[in-house]
């Protein structure tokens, strides 16, 4: 589904990626690990059509994404669930109204998913905040509505740029469940991390591939994680 | 063309979600009914001189083309026979419906309000006066003049078009300058609501990013901006529209229609529905105006 094929990419210096391929299979479970500054964010952003490799091609569901228009792009990520690494949201709506609001952008009434918006909500236990406005979330609780607000879709893939950012242990574990809950029902999960003790952590509950970025290049992490 | 005629019906629509997904500005928002409450209310005036002048000209005109006076002064044993030389020239002359001499008393009327009405014409050595009403073809005025001099040495044509062309032609261009008005003030519209819609495109730079992050299309995103900007044009040029023309009302006028220019000034008539023009014009200088400020910034790369 997701298809990148000798990519490279540069903002302008010299290459920050260099001859990239990757191929992310369905129902697949990938980290995406390297230092700051490696360009995890910038590999994240080809991988759903926010930025146009420099070389190379990158498909998205078989299509590629140099042919696409904006609005092809924004009907993909229709399909493909994003958790950004600093989650924004519409800070004068509600959280369930924002979390709601790729059905309502995709044309679907927020009301026919209602019940889907409050399994979702106590999904990512926000159930009682779901009036509150997202200034006053703490980063965990922001980080659980962009996740919440990624799947409510029902996306195949999911892509989660160090979706435990700037939450503690505890949360970041309680994260990285609800990603392999997510993989389990089906769906391809891709997350970007710099954190390898979250990686660890996680592969005892899941079948879980390293990739990591080193001098420009992606590499399969071997057993000694 | 088939996206735009959707985003049209869509402007309109009622949808309160996609009203709430940009943040409410209350300040660009008065601004934008403002000036477009100002814009339609100079409208209304530029469309009132525009079509006042309009009239004038037509009345100056057609009422006047039609008509020339002939004056008869002579000695006075010899008035009443240049007059009958001058009506007999008139009957053979091409383009001349109907010639007649006015009687004392009409001349009488004619001068009084300058001398009174008790002027006795007889005492005084006043020209006779010869009306004549032309075809719609018109007369050959100079050729007149030529026969008239043989003729009647007495006669003095006088076709009206000496004052009445820089009349007719100062009334055509007031016209046309308020013509111009009008689309120099939709444009001045389209300009403002442009710069208010790229301000407010350019403040929600951030709602623009999440929008596009969750899967909205650029009609999405710039029906939110287009909705808005087409109310408040239309909202505020409604109250314009409505200001301007009780302005109009109550303009002083006078009782009789050719009074004067002044008095003149306002609609008449079918006219009065010309203004109602206003409102649905501005909304649609709105809706271009944001839609081609929101596709400028969509396109841009981000
Ligand atoms: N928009 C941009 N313009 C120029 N340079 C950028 C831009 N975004 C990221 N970079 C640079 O690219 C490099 C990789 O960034 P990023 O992909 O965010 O890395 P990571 O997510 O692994 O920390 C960094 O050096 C960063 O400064
Ligand atoms: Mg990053």
């Amino acid at each position: 589904m997701i298809e990148l094929e000798n990519v490279a990419y540069s903002y302008g210096g010299g290459e920050l990626l260099s001859d990239i391929s990757l191929k992310l299979a369905p129902g697949s479970f990938h980290f995406l690990t390297g230092p700051s500054g490696s360009g995890k964010t910038t590999l994240m952003k080809l991988c759903y059509g926010a930025l146009l490799p420099t070389a190379g091609h990158v498909r998205l569901f078989d299509r590629d994404v140099r042919a696409m228009t904006r609005d092809d792009v924004a009907l993909l990520r229709r399909r493909m669930g994003v958790v950004h690494q600093d989650c924004q949201f519409l800070d004068h709506l509600t959280l369930s109204q924002n979390i709601a609001l790729p059905l309502h952008a995709s044309g679907r009434s927020a009301e026919a998913a209602g019940e889907d918006l409050e399994d979702l909500m106590h999904w990512v236990g926000l159930t009682e905040r779901s009036a509150a406005l997202p200034p006053e979330l703490s980063g965990g609780e922001r980080q659980r509505a962009a996740l919440a607000r990624a799947v409510i879709m029902s996306p195949d893939v999911v892509l989660a740029d160090e979706p435990t950012g700037n939450v503690d242990w505890d949360m970041s574990q309680r994260l990285l469940r609800l990603l392999i809950e997510l993989n389990r029902m089906g769906k391809t999960v891709l997350v970007a991390t710099h954190d390898l003790g979250l990686i660890r952590a996680t592969k005892a509950h899941v079948q879980a591939r390293v990739l990591r970025i080193a001098n420009r290049r992606i590499q399969l992490a071997g057993a000694d994680l | 063309m088939k996206g735009l005629r959707a985003q049209l019906v869509r402007a309109f629509q009622p949808d309160t979600q996609a009203d709430r997904v940009v943040p409410p500005s209350g300040f660009t928002a008065q601004l934008t009914l403002f000036a477009a409450g100002a814009m339609a209310f100079l409208a209304v005036f530029a469309l009132a001189l525009s079509l006042a002048a309009g009239r004038l000209a037509e009345q100056w005109g057609s009422e006047l083309a039609r008509s020339a006076t002939i004056r008869i002064a002579a000695p006075d044993d010899q008035q009443q026979a240049q007059t009958n030389a001058a009506l007999r020239i008139l009957e053979t002359t091409r383009g001349v419906a109907q010639a007649r001499a006015l009687s004392n008393e009409e001349q009488a009327a004619l001068l009084a309000p300058w001398f009174g009405a008790e002027l006795e014409l007889d005492s005084l050595p006043v020209p006779r006066l010869i009306e004549v009403i032309e075809t719609e073809e018109g007369m050959d005025a100079a050729g007149l003049r030529l026969r008239l001099a043989a003729e009647v040495p007495g006669a003095m044509l006088d076709d009206h078009s000496r004052w009445r062309a820089p009349l007719v032609k100062a009334a055509s261009r007031l016209k046309m300058l308020g013509w111009v008005s009008s689309v120099l003030i939709a444009a001045v519209t389209a300009a403002m609501v442009t710069l208010a819609a790229n301000a407010a495109l350019a403040a929600n730079a951030q709602v623009i990013s999440v929008l596009r992050l969750v899967g909205a299309t650029d009609d999405y995103i710039a029906r939110a901006f287009i909705r808005r900007f087409t109310l408040r044009a239309l909202i505020g040029a409604l109250v314009g529209m409505v200001l301007g023309m009780i302005a109009v009302l109550l303009l002083p006028g006078g009782e009789d229609e050719t009074a004067s220019f002044l008095t003149g000034l306002g609609f008449q008539g079918l006219h009065w529905l010309v203004p109602l023009l206003i409102p649905p014009l501005a909304a649609a200088v709105a809706f271009i105006a944001t839609r081609m400020a929101a596709r400028r910034t969509l396109e841009s790369p981000t």
